[in-house]
């Protein structure tokens, strides 16, 4: 992939946030060759790991408008949590609505700084809950952006972007425009603009979200396939446990805001998956009612 | 073909039925030509002085394009520098908002003081009557951008410049345009103003200035000249359109989806 520039003093105002900064540390820390606490045994644990979060807290500022409902507080969003990913692992973080499932995509993807603990990460590339798409691009523009931002003409991009683009089921929707794709082909386009990004590691907010269930199950089938084929480290966030289960070699649950690590369940079982599976359900149950205790907490 | 007809045909109808109407107003009332001349009496008029309304005609068009330009170029560049610079937007914005407000001929003095009897001062006061739409409007989209998109666009390592190409830019254009098509119904206005505040000595003064003086004794020619602004005025409006068309063609497509 194409070296990652970075510009110092390139905005001197800093209107474009401090993240550069939060992304030139992980950076460092990419060609390490073996993980820095790495116990022995375990397939996962040999491989580097590209993910690491200790004990990790944010607490979101209080805001001035919410003070005059005499609750100016701040609120936490994390309080401890703690999780790990290998290169080519996939956990799923899953957990209820407002419980700070974001807030750690966006801490890893470096868009946030944490309040406390630590977090070390390789570069990461965020696929939004909405596929975000330019209405302006076609397909295989949108697809390619990650490249062209890197600096590669357009020609080229849509080269590259192109080479995928039959593997992704979006053969003859090339210069269509996002008004004119399914839902599914959208995502589908979204996360291949994720994977052109190049980056070791793909943070996906709930990237079936606003789909139709239909297409929902058809798009975790098709995920579930291309991760098999080119498999990269994922931090699912999602709120669907049977997706997670389906997806995930690590099920991280969290509990309601502020967010904290209630179990974390391995999912050991053969690919491709089907979501019938009795070990399958019974991981999910595992997850729910691990997901219910914390409710009550 | 026929389809492109038949679009016409409401505006056509609609203009005769007035036409018609104002035609027999001025006939059953025997209203007076120096007071309101009847339509046979303004295309007569036309007829007659065609040359002298084209001649004039092509000064005001010239006034109007460049002056639009201008107004364009400057609202672009200052809608830029208010988004990207917040302490510009504090500090500039006010002044925008009041800067509508000057009666031109306060400002015709000092611009023909600076630059004289010739066209530059008529661009700067029909850019300055112009440019406000293109400002707010420009500002608004380049705003109205998804508070998500820069969040996505900076784990995909993009700068600041970056995210305002691929992103900000494009956004705001249908924006940007809608301020032109506002700015261009103004722009004809504005060029009567120009032509009228300040001085000039060219050997036609434009069409403005020629309606000015024909108003109190030659009605019909007034009017006349009033037809080919007011047919202007329609042309270059859907000359943009089309140029939107080109530039945004995905925001045709989205308007028409949504209807």
């Amino acid at each position: 992939m194409a070296p990652r520039k970075h510009r110092p003093g390139a905005d001197p105002l800093n209107l474009w946030g401090n993240a550069r900064e939060g992304s030139k540390v992980p950076t460092e820390l990419q060609p390490r060759a073996t993980p820095p606490s790495a116990p022995a045994g375990g397939a996962a644990q040999h491989r580097p790991l590209e993910i690491r979060v200790d004990q990790v807290s944010r607490i979101y500022p209080a805001r001035p408008s919410s003070a005059r409902k005499g609750d100016g507080s701040p609120v936490p969003a994390l309080a401890g949590v703690s999780l790990q990913a290998s290169h080519g692992e996939i956990v799923a973080v899953v957990g209820p609505s407002g419980c700070g499932k974001s807030t750690l995509l966006e801490l890893v993807c470096g868009l946030q700084q944490p309040d406390g603990g630590t977090l070390r990460c390789a570069p990461a590339v965020l696929m939004p809950q909405r596929d975000l798409l330019l209405p302006w691009l076609s397909a295989l523009d949108n697809a390619g952006l990650a490249l062209r931002i890197a600096g590669a003409p357009r020609a080229l991009a849509r080269r590259r972007a192109a080479t995928l683009f039959a593997e992704l089921g979006l053969d003859g929707f090339q210069d269509a425009h996002p008004s004119e794709l399914s839902g599914g082909m959208r995502q589908r386009v979204a996360f291949l603009r994720t994977l052109l990004a190049g980056k070791p590691v793909l943070c996906l907010d709930e990237p079936f979200g606003a789909l139709d269930a239909i297409t929902r199950a058809e798009m975790q089938e098709w995920l579930q396939r291309t991760l098999a084929g080119a498999p990269r480290t994922v931090l699912l966030v999602t709120h669907d446990v049977e997706e997670a289960a389906l997806l995930a070699d690590r099920v991280v649950v969290l509990s309601p805001r502020p967010g904290r690590v209630l179990a974390q369940l391995d999912v050991d079982l053969p690919r491709p998956r089907r979501r019938t599976e009795s070990e399958l359900i019974g991981l999910r149950e595992r997850a729910l009612s691990a997901l219910a205790a914390g409710g009550r907490a | 073909m026929s389809a492109r007809r038949t679009r016409w045909l409401p505006a056509a109808l609609l203009a005769c039925l007035l036409l018609g109407a104002w035609e027999l107003y001025v006939e059953i009332n025997g209203v007076e030509e120096a007071v309101l001349p009847a339509p046979h009496a303004v295309a007569t008029a036309l007829w007659r002085s065609r040359s002298l309304i084209w001649h004039n005609f092509t000064v005001t068009a010239e006034e109007v394009v460049l002056g639009l330009g201008l107004a364009l170029a400057g609202g672009l560049a200052l809608a830029v520098a208010v988004h990207l610079l917040p302490l510009a937007r504090r500090a500039v914005y006010p002044l925008l908002v009041g800067s509508q407000a000057v009666p031109v001929p306060v400002i015709g003095v000092v611009l023909v003081f600076w630059w004289g009897f010739g066209l530059l001062p008529k661009l700067l006061v029909i850019a300055l009557i112009c440019f406000f739409p293109v400002v707010v409007t420009t500002v608004d989209g380049l705003a109205a951008v998804d508070p998500e998109q820069p969040k996505l666009l900076r784990t995909l390592d993009a700068s600041r410049w970056q995210a305002f190409r691929f992103a900000e830019l494009p956004a705001a254009l249908p924006a940007a345009l809608s301020g032109a098509r506002i700015a261009l119904a103004v722009g004809v206005i504005g060029a009567f103003i120009a032509e009228t505040t300040t001085p000039t000595t060219g050997a036609y003064p434009g069409l403005g200035r020629e309606i000015l003086s024909d108003v109190n004794f030659q009605t019909s020619r007034a009017y006349a000249g009033t037809v080919v602004l007011f047919a202007f005025a329609i042309a270059c409006f859907y000359a943009l359109a089309t140029v939107e068309r080109r530039l945004a063609p995905w925001n045709v497509r989205d308007r028409r989806g949504r209807t």
